[in-house]
């Protein structure tokens, strides 16, 4: 179901690129020479979009989200977060670029065994300076938000693949950060649980502004999202739906 | 942030305890190490000092040039004026005489047929004279195995190994059967009071003890001495102190042939010096190898739990946390672990070094055929420097390895490092 001021319903608005990548390129050395996995993505999210890329395994979705992520930098091309190129601004900027304009779902969670669901939820305003009872009120909601209120002290450990997927999914918004990259945050969930998931993060887009890129390989979040892309052959080509 | 770190640390035994136990074996190892070859060397000299070479020791030049061939053909004459100008001359030492002669030990049967004999090392010191302290700096009280001590003339003590070898019996007849200061034979009878054990290899396979007077008496030797050894109050020997003595006396007599008499400082005897430089040379290198592989494998594992944490590592960079802090908190890590391990491993390398200080380590069973003058317990020395040695392995190894493993931080595109985990 597309949505008010995006899809040209209002023609006159143009809301304005958030995230935006052009002619991106990455490969990888591989035994047989490079393996180019991205070869000239151009791609744009507006404030508040939510869009879903879907393909094939292998085909470079996770290093297309960590190239958009800046954890990765790209081989050729440049990616520009609100304007400004993340790779050429001073460390500085981009920690804080990373910090609170970018919240980052990965595919392995890769939440810190030691601390527990909240104090992982935490995490980003900890880093960011923040450590206030607001902040672990917000953690807690959060957490809430994904279903985990009764999960709360346990240890990465003691939570199954998709509980462990939701609390990173939570301490990627714990400081409202304006995109979020989600590597198949609903790839462990079973159907009830993942369309749950999704209705949180696209009211969060709605209510927030927030802009989700989400790698997916359900259907049903394609249908919901704003947008879809297929990655395939090193390019992003609209999905058909 | 600090608090939140430290949490983790605590948390994670991999971080904390692993690591510590690490560095604190490696720093007790290398502390144990240090304290006991300290101790071997020191046990060593002080072995030389009380057996063989006094603090100093003064000989007649023509003595001192072929001493190994114990030639008491040049012993000191007039060996009671010498001793009284020597005591005159410097108080605060202890001056005693001692002789060491070769020859044949016979034991003979009630029909004064021989039962057994051997060849023994003979080694006379002043035991009944009175105020004399060679008992007790011959430690034979506490070495005596069967019988006692001599107590009146000709009285001898030989050591156990060679009594029991002979099967000679405690109170028995000795017959000694050797040559007198002037290359005629001599012969003369002992009785057997008592055997000792040194355990000091070397002496303990035909050593024979007997007082001064009566060998002096054996060997034509009426006031001679072969040797003069010289003690200062310290037990522990001062190298310093002794160079200065002995130039003071050698400076007084700067020629005198063959006759002439010239003070020798333990290190200045009979390769001593070398025995002990090579002692603490190889204990050295031993002590410096030691470091070098804990270093090695303390920044192993620094390097490994690295690398396990780069997954961490990229999280937390992924986060928004600056390379410089992620890197500050790797060190600052590595410091608290080096420091807990260093504390518990002195800690401990004290304690077993201390321990070994005390009560000693029985090594006589690879001491056998030796011929190390060194006791068959050694003990280790605590010193100041026991204290400090283990720091360099535990401090500079850890904070190295966090160094070194931590860099990888900064050369590496951050979705690297956590892909280290994925796979
Ligand atoms: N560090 C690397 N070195 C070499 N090759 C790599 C590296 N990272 C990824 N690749 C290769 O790049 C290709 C794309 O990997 P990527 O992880 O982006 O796939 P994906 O689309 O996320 O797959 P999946 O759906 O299985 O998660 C793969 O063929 C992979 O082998
Ligand atoms: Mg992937």
């Amino acid at each position: 179901m597309p949505r008010a001021g995006q899809n040209g319903i209002f023609p006159g608005v143009i809301a304005m690129s958030i995230l935006q990548a052009e002619r991106i390129t990455k490969s990888f050395p591989g035994r047989a020479g490079p393996i180019e996995v991205l070869k000239g993505i151009d791609f744009s999210a507006r404030e508040g979009e939510v869009i879903a890329v879907l393909g094939a395994s292998g085909a470079g979705k996770s290093t297309l989200l960590h190239v958009l992520g800046t954890l990765d930098a790209p081989d050729g091309g440049r990616i520009l977060i609100r304007e400004r190129d993340p790779f050429t601004v001073s460390d500085r900027e981009l920690d804080e670029i990373r910090n609170r304009d970018l919240g980052f779902v990965f595919q392995f969670h890769h939440l810190l065994p030691e601390f527990d669901a909240l104090e992982n939820v935490m995490m980003p305003a900890v880093l960011g300076g923040v450590r206030d009872r607001a902040a672990h009120e917000r953690a807690a909601s959060l957490l809430a938000d994904v279903g985990l209120e009764k999960r709360i002290t346990h240890r990465p450990a003691e939570l199954s693949g998709g509980e462990q997927q939701r609390v990173a999914v939570a301490r990627a918004l714990m400081n409202e950060p304006a995109i979020v990259l989600a590597d198949e945050p609903s790839g462990n969930l079973d159907d009830r649980t993942s369309e749950r998931l999704h209705t949180l993060l696209l009211e969060l887009s709605r209510k927030k502004r927030q802009t989700f890129v989400i790698v997916t390989h359900k259907r049903e979040l394609l249908e919901r999202a704003d947008r879809g892309f297929v990655l395939e052959d090193g390019l992003l080509v609209p999905a058909g739906r | 942030m600090i608090r939140f770190l430290l949490k983790g640390i605590v948390r994670d035994r991999h971080r904390s305890f692993f690591p510590v136990l690490i560095v604190t074996l490696g720093v007790a190892v290398t502390t144990v190490m240090h304290a006991f070859m300290d101790g071997m060397a020191d046990e060593m000299v002080r072995n030389m000092a009380r057996l063989d070479s006094g603090h100093v020791k003064v000989v007649t030049r023509g003595y001192g040039e072929i001493v190994s061939q114990i030639p008491n053909d040049l012993a000191i004459r007039s060996a009671d004026s010498v001793m009284a100008a020597l005591e005159a001359r410097y108080p605060g030492m202890e001056w005693t005489p001692r002789i060491k002669f070769g020859g044949l030990l016979d034991f003979p049967d009630s029909t004064g047929e021989t039962r057994a004999q051997g060849p023994a090392a003979g080694f006379a010191a002043d035991l009944l004279g009175e105020g004399s302290g060679e008992i007790a700096r011959l430690n034979l009280a506490q070495s005596l195995v069967r019988g006692r001590l001599p107590s009146s003339p000709n009285e001898i003590l030989v050591s156990d190994e060679f009594a029991s070898r002979l099967g000679v019996e405690i109170g028995g007849t000795a017959t000694l059967i050797g040559s007198t200061a002037y290359g005629s034979m001599a012969v003369h009878n002992f009785r057997l009071a008592g055997t000792i054990r040194f355990g000091i290899a070397p002496l303990d396979r035909n050593m024979l003890i007997a007082d001064i007077a009566d060998v002096r008496y054996a060997l034509d030797m009426e006031d001679m001495t072969a040797e003069i050894l010289g003690f200062f109050p310290t037990t522990v020997y001062d190298d310093g102190a002794a160079e200065l003595l002995a130039d003071d006396f050698n400076g007084e007599r700067p020629s005198g042939g063959p006759a002439g008499l010239r003070m020798l400082t333990l290190r200045g005897q009979g390769g001593i010096g070398q025995m002990l430089d090579m002692a603490r040379s190889r204990s050295a290198i031993i002590i410096a190898v030691f470091i070098v592989i804990m270093s090695i494998v303390l920044w192993n594992t620094g390097l490994m739990s690295g690398i396990r944490r780069y997954g961490e590592l990229g999280v937390r960079l992924a986060l928004g946390e600056s390379h410089r802090h992620v890197y500050g908190t790797l060190i600052a890590e590595s410091i608290l672990i080096g420091i807990g391990g260093t504390a518990a491993g002195a800690a401990i390398g004290l304690a077993v070094s201390y321990f070994l200080q005390e009560v000693g380590w029985d090594i006589s069973g690879m001491m056998r055929g030796s011929s190390v003058m060194m006791s068959n317990v050694i003990r280790a020395r605590v010193t100041p420097a026991t204290w400090m040695i283990g720091l360099i392995p535990g401090m500079a190894a850890t904070i190295l390895g966090a160094v070194f493993s931590g860099s990888g931080i900064f050369r590496r595109e951050t979705s690297r490092l956590f892909k280290e985990l994925e796979v």
